[in-house]
């Protein structure tokens, strides 16, 4: 009998930390415009020693206005994507739930979509019209997630073939509404739309909105990380999570609306990334198990170093122009998925 | 009937619960208990007897507290068990439940460590006691040697002997079964049930099961609650509900009891054959 302690989970989350510092240090060093590894370095220990005005301007201007914002965001969006996807996959019983398979980022974009063409009607101050696009993300995952949760249920219930094929039809309806919004956008938006439908880190944030995404990230992933442990009860089934004393209905609600809020962040800035939040917990839980407080850090983390991984690739392997990040997360994503299907998901 | 139990060292009641099953409001019910009571004292083994649909399910999960009754009350050392929190619930009553499918495979000692949930806060890392209490409860069932093999790697019978010892690590006062001989062979049948009279006698736990084996229940069981339809025909030790009469109405098929040399009954089915 070996349970989990605290030291055990720091240091499997220290590894994938340190693996995740690797990579950011060369998604930072790669680029159209290249910079060594030996000045990245010099750079990063001049601004910790406060001594930033000592680095050359353009440099500085490319990696930590460029680079570095667009890898954090990179960090945020893989996590908000991969816990939200342990979490749908917990509640739904189904390692096939994720955000993007379920139409939960479909639905975060109509909403996201919606409140961007009635944002000019309300003349809002621009911080504040800023966020409309996250929350009419976030309530148009969360009416997803409860729509396509009661399509599957059968009898009681979560059948998962009903789930799934709810799911999918769920986005190709909105896929539907998407094209039909579309239409009535100004045409000079069309591209940067396309872009962000297939998932897409190029256009910054606003300032608010980047704020909300770290707020927002961090109250979700302590609310959901709080549950973990109901989380690997509720594996087994709502019905013996009740027997084991798990109040499943609270469980259930708070859940469902904190991960419909990563959903709706994610998807608010960076557009459909698919396969994150399907593939990143299912590899993880191959390496450490099931147990959900391994499982949600351990996910968070190598959800982000994904994402800045397929980013990175994204800006990289066409130079000069971009792929949208999630054409990179599917061209990976897709076969890998299919290699674990035919292997058995378990 | 049996004459009036003195209530006042019964550790389960259950008074006059009757429960509706209507999934839709507009249409009357598709399913009903009606009133049914029987008390239990620590020790005791109480089986719930009845051919399908009878209603033995749901009297069991309304003595859970996962259903709440239409009228009537369940009360567990006084307590009403359907308005408890459920971690307290958890607490006292354990259910060992028809095995579901695990989705991810999992160590029989993670299994039983989960039955130690209800004692902590929602996230928390389980501690040398939970360590012990979990040994303790995979050794009353003697399975000690399963601790680290997979739950989908192992037999049946010891299957469900890992699922009695999650539910002992939840140190209930109330122990239910719902049909935990189902799939076994009948030596993995009779292992279980001993071990179950033995905690009973050595934990006081009060153990509910319900259960289709009319034989094992009459050598098991202390009590014996036989329904029908939804209605509860009678309580009482298997001698007096193990009429001949009555079970041939109950169960719909010829069978003949008898009394075995322990003083329990034993029932022979008689198969339909031409010319008897």
């Amino acid at each position: 009998m070996r349970p989990l302690t605290v030291s055990r989970l720091l240091g499997q989350c220290a590894i994938l930390f340190a693996i995740l510092f690797f990579v950011v240090l060369i998604a930072l060093k790669l680029g159209a415009v290249p910079v060594s590894l030996y000045g990245l370095g010099r750079d990063l220990f001049r601004v910790l020693i406060g001594r930033s005005s000592e680095i050359s301007s353009e440099y500085s201007l490319i990696i930590f206005n460029l680079r570095l914002p667009r890898i954090f965001l990179a960090i945020f969006v893989g996590a908000s994507l991969s816990v939200a996807g342990c979490s749908f996959q917990a509640l739904l019983r189904n390692p096939l739930a994720d955000p993007y398979v379920l139409g939960v980022s479909s639905g975060a974009a109509v909403g996201a979509i919606l409140a961007l063409i009635g944002e000019p009607y309300l003349h809002l101050p621009p911080e504040v019209a800023a966020l409309f696009t996250p929350v009419g993300a976030f309530l148009g995952a969360l009416v997803t997630i409860v729509a396509v949760y009661y399509l599957g249920r059968r009898g009681g219930q979560i059948d998962s073939g009903t789930l799934l094929l709810g799911g999918i039809v769920t986005a190709s309806f909105f896929s539907a509404i998407i094209m039909f919004l579309m239409t009535t956008l100004p045409s000079g938006n069309l591209r940067g739309m396309a872009f962000w439908l297939m998932g897409d880190l190029s256009t910054p944030p606003q300032p608010t909105v980047a704020w909300a995404l770290r707020v927002g990230f961090l109250a979700a992933g302590f609310v959901i990380y709080a549950t973990a442990s109901d989380l690997n009860l509720l594996l087994a089934g709502e019905k013996e999570a009740m027997h084991l004393g798990v109040d499943v209905p609270r469980v259930r609600t708070v859940v469902y609306i904190a991960a419909s809020l990563l959903t709706g962040l994610a998807v608010s800035v960076s557009g459909a990334i698919g396969y994150v939040g399907l593939l990143v917990p299912h590899v993880m839980r191959l390496i450490f198990g099931s147990d959900h407080r391994v499982l949600l850090p351990t996910a968070a983390l190598a959800g982000a170093i994904a994402v800045v991984i397929a980013d990175t690739l994204a800006r990289t392997v066409v130079v000069p122009t971009e792929l949208p990040v999630g054409a990179m997360t599917a061209l990976a994503g897709a076969p890998l998925f299919l290699y674990l299907l035919r292997r058995g998901l378990t | 009937m049996e004459a009036a139990r003195n209530t006042s060292d019964a550790r389960l009641s259950v008074e006059q619960v009757s429960y509706a099953y209507t999934p839709n409001p507009a249409h009357s019910p598709i399913f009903t208990l009606e009133a049914s009571s029987f008390q239990a004292k620590p020790g005791e083994i109480v089986a719930i007897l009845g051919p399908n649909a009878s209603g033995k399910s749901t009297l069991l999960k309304l003595i859970s507290g996962a259903l709440e009754p239409l009228s009537g009350r369940i009360l567990l050392n006084g307590f009403v068990t359907h308005t408890l929190a459920p971690r307290t619930r958890a607490q006292r009553i354990a259910m060992v439940q028809q095995e579901s499918p695990l989705l991810f495979p999992s160590r029989a000692w993670e299994f039983v460590l989960q039955g130690r949930h209800p004692y902590g806060k929602s996230l928390r890392f389980e501690n040398e006691d939970d360590v012990i209490i979990a040994k303790n409860a995979l050794a009353q069932v003697g399975a000690e040697h399963l601790s680290d093999r997979w739950m989908d790697q192992i037999s049946g019978g010891e299957k469900q002997r890992v699922i009695l010892a999650r539910a002992l690590a939840q140190q209930p006062l109330l122990l239910l079964l719902d049909e935990p001989t189902l799939h076994l062979d009948i030596g993995a049948q009779v292992d279980l049930l001993d071990s179950l009279r033995r905690l009973a006698a050595q934990n006081r736990y009060t153990v509910v099961v319900v259960t289709h084996e009319l034989n094992l229940a009459a050598e098991y069981a202390d009590q014996v609650v036989l329904l029908q339809k939804g209605k509860c025909l009678r309580v009482g030790p298997p001698a007096s509900v193990y009429q001949r009469d009555l079970l041939e109405q109950v169960f719909q098929t010829p069978l003949t009891v008898e009394m075995g040399p322990s003083g329990r009954p034993r029932v022979n089915v008689e198969a339909h054959r031409e010319g008897d």
